[in-house]
């Protein structure tokens, strides 16, 4: 009982302290959902100015903007913890590392992906979507970027022992994340057109356990090589 | 049985072998592929529907399996340095990288100029498998610029082998997920690349183009992976004996 408490207890400090360190750290915080909301009102210039055109595109402008402005906080998981020191006393503490990994994982959703969540249906409207059209795209990034998060931590391990590697980064990212914005996309649009989009979710849903299942593992084995 | 393959294993053995086995394998292999081809180009009847244009195939198809195995071979032999650390699995992951890569681009060419005459454009989002396999093409890149980016040896084998793994679990989820993508498609109607089942005069070539550049797929690997270890093991006796051997010849 005590063992099972103090991981969960290690799952929890380690959310909280990165939770209270983008407390300090607020422009970290803030740019990328600063760049989803210009890159996103940017867009409607570009095209041909159209109401049925917009609400047709939003859904899967927003879904890669999303993804886009998301993989620019990817690089920043591990590399502060690297930079000062604490990732080495991660690989020591007797916490076991995939629990660590996961809650970091668990923490950058919380700080990156949720707000994204939050604020695009406010981001819809630039493009003329219905309400009910903008919380069914909201559901889909609750469950998308989660699952980036993830793929994204694997990515974000491998990389650390490379410089300037958010370009890298995205390279090996983007291709595995093919899928989710294929079918987080089309849920949405599926949904604007009247027919069922319970397929979709549960498409995104099983591919987010999907990642669940292997990415703190993965991670975690990538921290220990990228270590040694 | 396990002696031979751990024998196999060694890197001097394998150098060993392979320089026997080199010259079977490229001769066979050039031999099947120039039967398909003639075969195929010359004496195959053209389809009722596709007339000449189908052809391509012998070149096509060969070179998306490859594309496909390549990638198969990776994942196999990265799963097996990092279990038992098997030196040679690095080698043959790093040698096959790059020609698993161009495969792919010569897959996506040659099926681009299939698809201009027969779809009526070089480009089709709606077809899953030119999509699936621009995919494959990306995380032959990814491979690629991650071990260029690691300066420690070790750890670039240990990490990019993850990293082909992690995408070898994926390849069957972004395969079916672009299939699943375009048969939601309510409008798209597509042509079937096979079309009717495929007549014997066809097939024969084709088996034959397929297995033959199968077997000069694995000698350029071989030739490419005897490279890679020497390059590896330069510092070992058996590879500076090699080369005083050849020095002195």
């Amino acid at each position: 009982m005590n063992k099972y408490l103090s991981i969960w207890n290690g799952f929890t400090s380690t959310v909280k302290r990165d939770c209270l360190l983008s407390k300090k750290n607020l422009t970290q915080f803030l740019n990328p959902l600063l760049l989803f909301i210009l890159v996103s009102a940017s867009f409607p210039f570009a095209v041909n100015l159209n109401e049925s055109n917009l609400s047709t595109i939003g859904p899967g402008v927003i879904w890669v903007i999303a993804i886009l402005s998301f993989l620019l906080t990817l690089s920043n998981l591990y590399m502060h913890d690297l930079d000062d020191g604490c990732l080495d006393y991660m690989l020591l503490s007797p916490q076991p590392l995939p629990i660590l990994t996961f809650a970091k994982t668990f923490a950058h959703w919380v700080l990156s992906g949720l707000p994204i969540v939050l604020i695009c249906p406010f981001v819809a409207i630039f493009y003329q979507m219905e309400l009910d059209d903008s919380l069914v795209l909201a559901l889909t990034l609750t469950i998308g970027t989660f699952a980036l998060s993830l793929i994204g931590s694997i990515g974000a391990a491998l990389t650390l022992s490379t410089k300037n590697n958010s370009i890298l980064l995205s390279l090996l990212v983007l291709p595995v994340t093919i899928p989710i914005l294929i079918f987080g996309a089309k849920t949405v649009v599926l949904y604007q057109n009247g027919h069922t989009s319970l397929s979709g979710f549960y498409f995104i849903g099983a591919y987010c356990m999907f990642a669940l299942s292997f990415s703190p593992f993965v991670s975690a084995a990538a921290l220990r090589i990228g270590s040694e | 049985m396990m002696k031979f393959i751990h024998k196999l294993a060694s890197p001097p053995h394998f150098y060993s072998i392979s320089s026997v086995l080199i010259p079977w394998l490229a001769i066979t292999g050039l031999i099947l592929i120039l039967f398909g081809v003639v075969n195929g180009l010359f004496f195959a009847p053209p389809d009722y529907q596709q007339g000449d244009a189908y052809r391509i195939i012998y070149v096509h198809v060969p070179a998306a399996y490859i594309s496909m195995m390549a990638y198969t071979l990776m994942a196999i032999s990265s799963a097996i340095a990092l279990i038992w650390r098997i030196k040679l699995a690095n080698a043959i992951t790093v040698s096959a990288a790059p020609l698993g890569a161009w495969f792919t681009f010569l897959a996506l060419v040659t099926g681009s100029i299939w698809g201009k005459p027969m779809w009526g454009t070089w480009w089709e989002w709606g077809d899953p498998r030119l999509t699936s396999e621009l995919l494959m093409l990306f995380l032959y890149f990814g491979y690629l610029a991650l071990r260029a980016s690691i300066v420690d040896e070790k750890k670039a084998d240990q990490l990019s082998s993850i990293l082909i793994l992690v995408g070898a679990i994926n390849v069957p989820v972004i395969h079916y997920s672009v299939e699943w993508w375009s048969s939601l498609h309510q409008t798209s109607t597509l042509l079937k690349i096979d079309g009717p089942s495929i007549a014997t005069s066809m097939l024969i070539p084709l088996l034959s183009t397929i297995f033959g550049t199968t077997l000069y797929f694995l000698s350029l690997l071989m030739i490419r992976t005897r490279s890679e270890v020497i390059m590896r093991q330069k510092n070992t006796k058996w590879v500076k004996d090699l080369i005083k051997g050849v020095q002195n010849a």
